[in-house]
């Protein structure tokens, strides 16, 4: 596989605490060819974005450390670069677009000055090269009349401009990958479908590979070619695009769909939500991530932890991580549209969830015990 | 068709340079600045006072060092109106003890004063600014050692230490260089950069963690150019408010020290080297006292309302 462009080999990124060490990453093993773009679905606090910010070494230092793995870019392990190397990297080859254009910008900078950083920096070009091609960039990012507009500063843009000017300052040095973290999220919803064309167009036109992060199935759906589902730390399942929508594999997957809408079901449906929170990384389940919360757990699920696996049934590429749908496992026919788990598991976590805050105040009365 | 598509964009580009009058951050703030009267008069009497500064030479009807035996303790003009008979054309505000005219007095002083203003508070920036930053951006060892520093000179009372220094050092080189200035200049910067220090950390680390700055690394920035174009211009307004009351502060300093007869040598003037003097005949004659301390009340207060009026100019929530 020598022309893929990333290759993140095992992968663990931890960060040390007072109350002990969180494993936000633990173990993840993905890669990305060139002009590829990947989805990393997953909710919040799974790790999707330190697994980005590892990439370029970006994991704030203490607490975070990177304690393991492999990161082949291009070739050259980034985890054994020194700091000028990557600095060379970052910006350069691999840029980022982050979450919130309202705070990623510098208030007090205009947005030339921004954009041409990264121009003078790995470019080498002087003030009016960069000033050129930062009006360039403008307009291929779809800002109008970029000429007048490249002095003003990001009070004066609203946020779905801020967001395109993002997008101009990642692509400015012509990087091969771009890690997109939620780009849309702060968005409202016709500017998140401007700006996912945008980067679908952009893409395409650029040859540029994506890392898409986000929670929200419906952004990857359109815009990727492969998803990595993420739970507590861990890759669950990978598949194509379309095969992971067609034919999921893993119950935490099943889950993420039933939880959100779709055009196409039919009315009065009721959305199924996940009960339950993330694990708490620092001493996460002992079996599989996600047993605690999962409608369809077996002994087995405390007990070990399931390894990422091709499943029977599915494309060649397609890997989850649950011993139910695996080779024998009693979750292989299950219908997961209509077979919703277990009764008896759900009751189990709806009660395990109510009695989660564990300190009621000292005024409360205790809760009668439910009747049985 | 043509024709109309070229009027419409005629008529938008009108628009747009109507609607959009292009005004730059700090623009915006000296705009600000420059509305609110309180700013605007301090700013009128400090430029007013440097002027006069500047072309003391030139302005000066006496050197200020004349002493003219016959017309000592001449008092000002205006007090002739209200019978007294001690006044002499010649010397508009009066005369002091050794005859030298007050008026050349105070215009040579207000030299002193501005110097003493500006350069000290100039090192309490740079050293404030550089100490601030490397704790608060560097953190960790090097934030701890720096901040106890800080603590430790934090402690000392201020006009105290300043005494002290000044006091050390007198009779020493450096102690005589400039008339005692450059030992008033050491010994206020030794004593004012610890609040700077501490504000410009205070600043940084609010700063630093701010999601543009991860941006700036994320496009390869090292850790000093973040410093110097992503965290600076970010912490530079409670900063310059700081040194807008900082300068008065030094002035005063000046002035007590030269009051307590430790500050610039006489014969040199300053306002508080007058007072100094005037206080000796006090009572034979107020004008003496009087009159430097009204110019370093009138500076005192205009570089006061310049600063307050640069904190709301520079806070931009504040809106026109």
């Amino acid at each position: 596989m020598a022309q893929n462009l990333l290759e993140v080999t095992d992968l663990h990124t931890q960060f040390f605490t007072r109350d002990g060490v969180v494993r936000a990453v633990d173990g993840v093993t993905f890669e990305v060819a060139a002009g590829e773009t990947l989805g990393i679905v997953g909710e919040s606090g799974c790790g999707k974005s330190v697994t980005a910010l590892s990439l370029m070494r970006l994991i704030p230092q203490p607490p975070g450390k990177i304690v393991k793995g492999k990161i082949m870019f291009d070739g050259a392990d980034v985890l054994k670069m020194d700091d000028d190397e990557v600095r060379g990297i970052r910006g350069n080859n691999i840029a980022m677009i982050f979450q919130d254009p309202m705070t990623s910008l510098n208030p007090v900078l205009t947005i030339s000055r921004q954009i041409s950083e990264a121009l003078e920096l790995h470019l080498k070009m002087d003030k009016s090269e960069a000033r050129k091609r930062t009006i360039e960039l403008l307009d291929l990012v779809g800002i109008p009349s970029a000429k007048k507009r490249v002095d003003d500063y990001p009070h004066q843009f609203s946020g779905g401009m801020r967001q395109r000017v993002m997008i101009a300052m990642a692509l400015s040095c012509n990087p091969k990958l771009i890690l997109a973290d939620e780009p849309t999220t702060a968005l409202d919803v016709t500017i998140q479908a401007q700006i996912l064309d945008l980067l679908k167009n952009l893409a395409r036109e650029f040859r540029t590979a994506f890392i898409l992060i986000t929670h929200d199935l419906g952004v990857v759906a359109g815009m990727t070619q492969r998803i990595h589902v993420m739970y507590g730390g861990k890759i669950v399942e990978k598949a194509d695009t379309g095969e992971l929508f067609a034919n999921p594999k893993m119950p935490y997957t099943w889950g993420l769909l039933r939880s959100i809408p779709r055009l196409d079901e039919r009315r009065k449906a009721k959305l199924v939500p996940i009960e339950g929170l993330p694990p708490d990384l620092i001493a996460p389940p002992p079996g599989c991530r996600f047993e605690p919360r999962c409608q369809y757990r077996r002994d087995i699920c405390k007990e070990k932890e399931p390894p990422l696996e091709h499943i029977p049934n599915s494309k060649p590429d397609h890997e989850a991580r649950c011993w139910g749908t695996q080779q024998g496992g009693w979750l292989v026919d299950t219908d997961w549209h209509k077979e919703v788990g277990d009764t008896r598991i759900i009751e189990e976590i709806k009660q395990e969830v109510a009695q989660l805050p564990p300190e009621p105040k000292p005024g409360d009365v205790p809760p009668p015990p439910a009747a049985v | 068709m043509a024709t109309a598509v070229t009027t419409q964009d005629k008529r938008a580009a009108e628009l747009n340079v109507i609607s959009r009058k292009q005004r730059s951050l700090w623009g915006d703030a000296i705009y600000r600045l420059l509305r609110n009267r309180g700013a605007l008069l301090g700013l009128i009497v400090i430029a007013f006072a440097a002027l006069i500064a500047i072309f003391a030479p030139v302005l000066a009807p006496y050197d200020p060092l004349a002493q003219n035996g016959p017309k000592q303790l001449m008092e000002p003009i205006w007090t002739k109106l209200f019978g007294s008979k001690f006044t002499d054309p010649a010397y508009v505000f009066g005369s002091d003890e050794l005859g030298r005219d007050i008026l050349s007095r105070l215009m040579y002083s207000s030299r002193v004063s501005l110097i003493i203003g500006f350069v000290p508070v100039s090192i309490v920036l740079a050293i404030g600014i550089t100490v601030g930053m490397l704790a608060g951006y560097v953190g960790g060892v090097v934030d701890d050692f720096l901040m106890r520093v800080t603590d430790v000179v934090y402690a000392f009372p201020d006009l105290l230490f300043v005494i002290i220094i000044v006091a050390t050092l007198r009779g020493t080189g450096l102690g005589d260089a400039f008339d005692g200035l450059l030992v008033i200049f050491v010994g206020i910067a030794v004593v004012n950069w610890v609040g700077v220090a501490r504000l410009v950390r205070g600043q940084v680390l609010a700063t630093k963690n701010r999601e543009f700055v991860e941006a700036a690394r994320s496009i390869g920035a090292g850790p000093g150019r973040i410093m110097r174009k992503h965290v600076f211009p970010n912490i530079l307004a409670p900063v310059i408010v700081t040194a807008a009351f900082a300068i008065p502060g030094a002035m005063l300093t000046e002035a007590v020290l030269s009051f307590l007869g430790i500050g610039i040598r006489p014969p040199t003037p300053t306002w508080g080297v007058m007072i100094n003097e005037g206080f000796i005949v006090f009572s034979t004659t107020p004008w003496p006292v009087l009159l430097p301390s009204l110019c370093i009340s009138l500076v005192l207060l205009a570089f006061t309302f310049v600063g307050d009026g640069l904190r709301d100019a520079l806070d931009p929530r504040s809106k026109m």
